[in-house]
């Protein structure tokens, strides 16, 4: 394989700048979601399952069309920010930001809920017992016993968020250096016909997908929803 | 008094350097994608000629520029196949008048499979060609020169249902040289490119078959601080970068098309 450019170099740091960002903020976010959907009886629970899972039948159009509505300059989100001297959201990194956490969030939720679901709640009962309070029992009991689960998130947000491509195009074009990710910048080497690069990020990206699986496959062979029901 | 002037001497650099850092722009250049190779040459050349200005190109449909720069893409100018996109965007607010004419483009039937030098659009319609490429004639401003030279030539209704589009003009030429599309029609610039020029070949269509492809760009208010902007802008009017666009089969402003 011959060697990268700048331009290629740019587009995986930053593909890889936004999978990571994505990674950490939706476990910090899905945690308690999950936990909540994992435990909660209210009649709520369904329907924020079912807003949290749209992204996985929505076309990524529809999701990345509503967001650069939502954060484009006229927008509520967007025009509110331009409204207090700050820059809307479309076509910028933050923008591709929320659209990722958005677009890859049931990928977090879903391993994370059924972790969470199998354990035994007698378990977290005696430690309740024995006076631990709800953040001990979450850190030394729910995440220790979630490790796979928690392991599978990770990957499978990462790999999803890297394979993102009809959101970014979307809300976020392809600016070099700060919207122009893998697979946008495979998209425009193949229409400058430039099928060289294309066919060397193409490569770098199939590699990195089938190492990606492979790993998922050996954290656990149990935890394959949401790719197949249980 | 020496150590006074030494200091003296470095503050005056260091001014200098301060000076010529704050003028020192990068400009990210919205380009209509016949513009492809024309602007991947003019560029060495704008940032030797203007250092240290720098250029970001970024291509695809004008249409597609339009509804971006619409929604606040962080473009500083936008050099548009049609006239029509920035005069729009000056009138929203989104650009700076003057909006200004830079070529004349021409559009070409274009093939890598079959010598296309003789060939005219009447042509079309014959069996070997399974599948006719155009760019999308709603938003890319070639796709919508190439409809109206079809319907001129009354090939319009007898070739629809071959039809192929291309998202832009450059995407249009890639389904013909991937032969997805056995013929096209794209850009002239586009297909004097020697990779393109070597295969097939192309055959002008007459300039008067269709409405004249008058391309113009504007500064966009995004940009207008933008110096590096405002020094592409001048330099697309110097010798060197009108050889450089005729070489690409551009007419340019004040010229006589042949």
């Amino acid at each position: 394989m011959t060697s990268l450019t700048p331009g290629e170099w740019q587009a995986i740091w930053l593909t890889a700048k936004l999978a990571g960002l994505t990674t950490v903020i939706l476990l910090i976010l899905c945690a308690p979601l999950a936990w909540w959907l994992s435990r909660s009886s209210s009649r709520l629970a369904n329907p924020v399952a079912a807003l949290v899972s749209l992204p996985l039948v929505l076309p990524p159009t529809v999701i990345g069309f509503y967001l650069l509505i939502v954060l484009g300059p006229q927008g509520a989100v967007g025009g509110t920010l331009e409204a207090l001297g700050l820059h809307h959201l479309a076509f910028s990194f933050w923008g591709i930001l929320i659209g990722s956490v958005i677009y890859s969030m049931p990928f977090t939720v879903q391993p994370l809920r059924e972790a969470f679901a199998a354990i035994d709640t007698r378990l977290l009962d005696a430690a309740a017992t024995l006076r631990a309070g709800r953040l001990d029992r979450f850190f030394n009991l729910v995440l220790p016993l979630s490790r796979s689960g928690i392991l599978t998130a990770v990957v499978i947000t990462f790999a999803h968020t890297v394979g993102e491509f009809g959101v970014i195009a979307m809300l976020g074009g392809s600016l070099p250096g700060e919207t122009r990710v893998v697979s946008i910048a495979i998209y425009d080497y193949t229409q400058a016909l430039d099928y060289g690069a294309a066919h060397r990020l193409s490569a770098i990206l199939l590699g990195f997908s089938f190492v990606t699986l492979l790993l998922f496959y050996a954290i656990n062979q149990r935890v394959m929803s949401p790719l197949k029901p249980r | 008094m020496n150590i006074g002037n030494h200091w003296l001497t470095a503050a005056a650099v260091a001014l200098a350097t301060l000076t010529t850092a704050a003028h020192a722009d990068t400009a990210r250049v919205a380009a209509a994608a016949d513009l492809r190779y024309a602007f991947a040459e003019l560029q060495p050349l704008f940032e030797k000629a203007r250092a240290p200005h720098k250029l970001e190109l970024v291509l695809g449909s004008s249409g597609k520029f339009m509804q971006q720069l619409e929604n606040g893409a962080p473009f500083d100018i936008f050099f548009s196949a049609d006239v029509a996109f920035p005069k729009k965007l000056v009138a929203s607010g989104k650009a700076i008048a003057p909006v200004t004419t830079y070529a004349f483009g021409r559009i070409v039937l274009w093939s890598a499979t079959v010598d296309a030098t003789r060939l005219t659009l009447k042509e079309l319609d014959k069996p070997e060609f399974r599948h006719i490429a155009i760019a999308a004639p709603d938003h890319a401003p070639y796709g919508a020169r190439a409809k109206e030279a079809l319907e001129h030539s009354g090939m319009w209704p007898k070739v629809q249902g071959k039809l192929v589009f291309g998202e832009n003009i450059s995407h249009t030429a890639q389904l013909i040289d991937k032969q997805a599309a056995e013929i096209g029609i794209v850009a002239l610039s586009l297909a004097v490119n020697t990779a393109l020029k070597s295969k097939g070949g192309y055959a002008l269509i007459p300039a008067d078959f269709h409405q004249p492809l008058e391309q113009a760009y504007a500064v966009t208010a995004y940009g207008q601080n933008n110096a590096a902007a405002r020094a592409f802008a001048q330099f697309m009017s110097s010798k060197e970068a009108r050889q450089v666009m005729t070489g690409y089969g551009f007419v340019l402003p004040g010229e006589v098309p042949q």
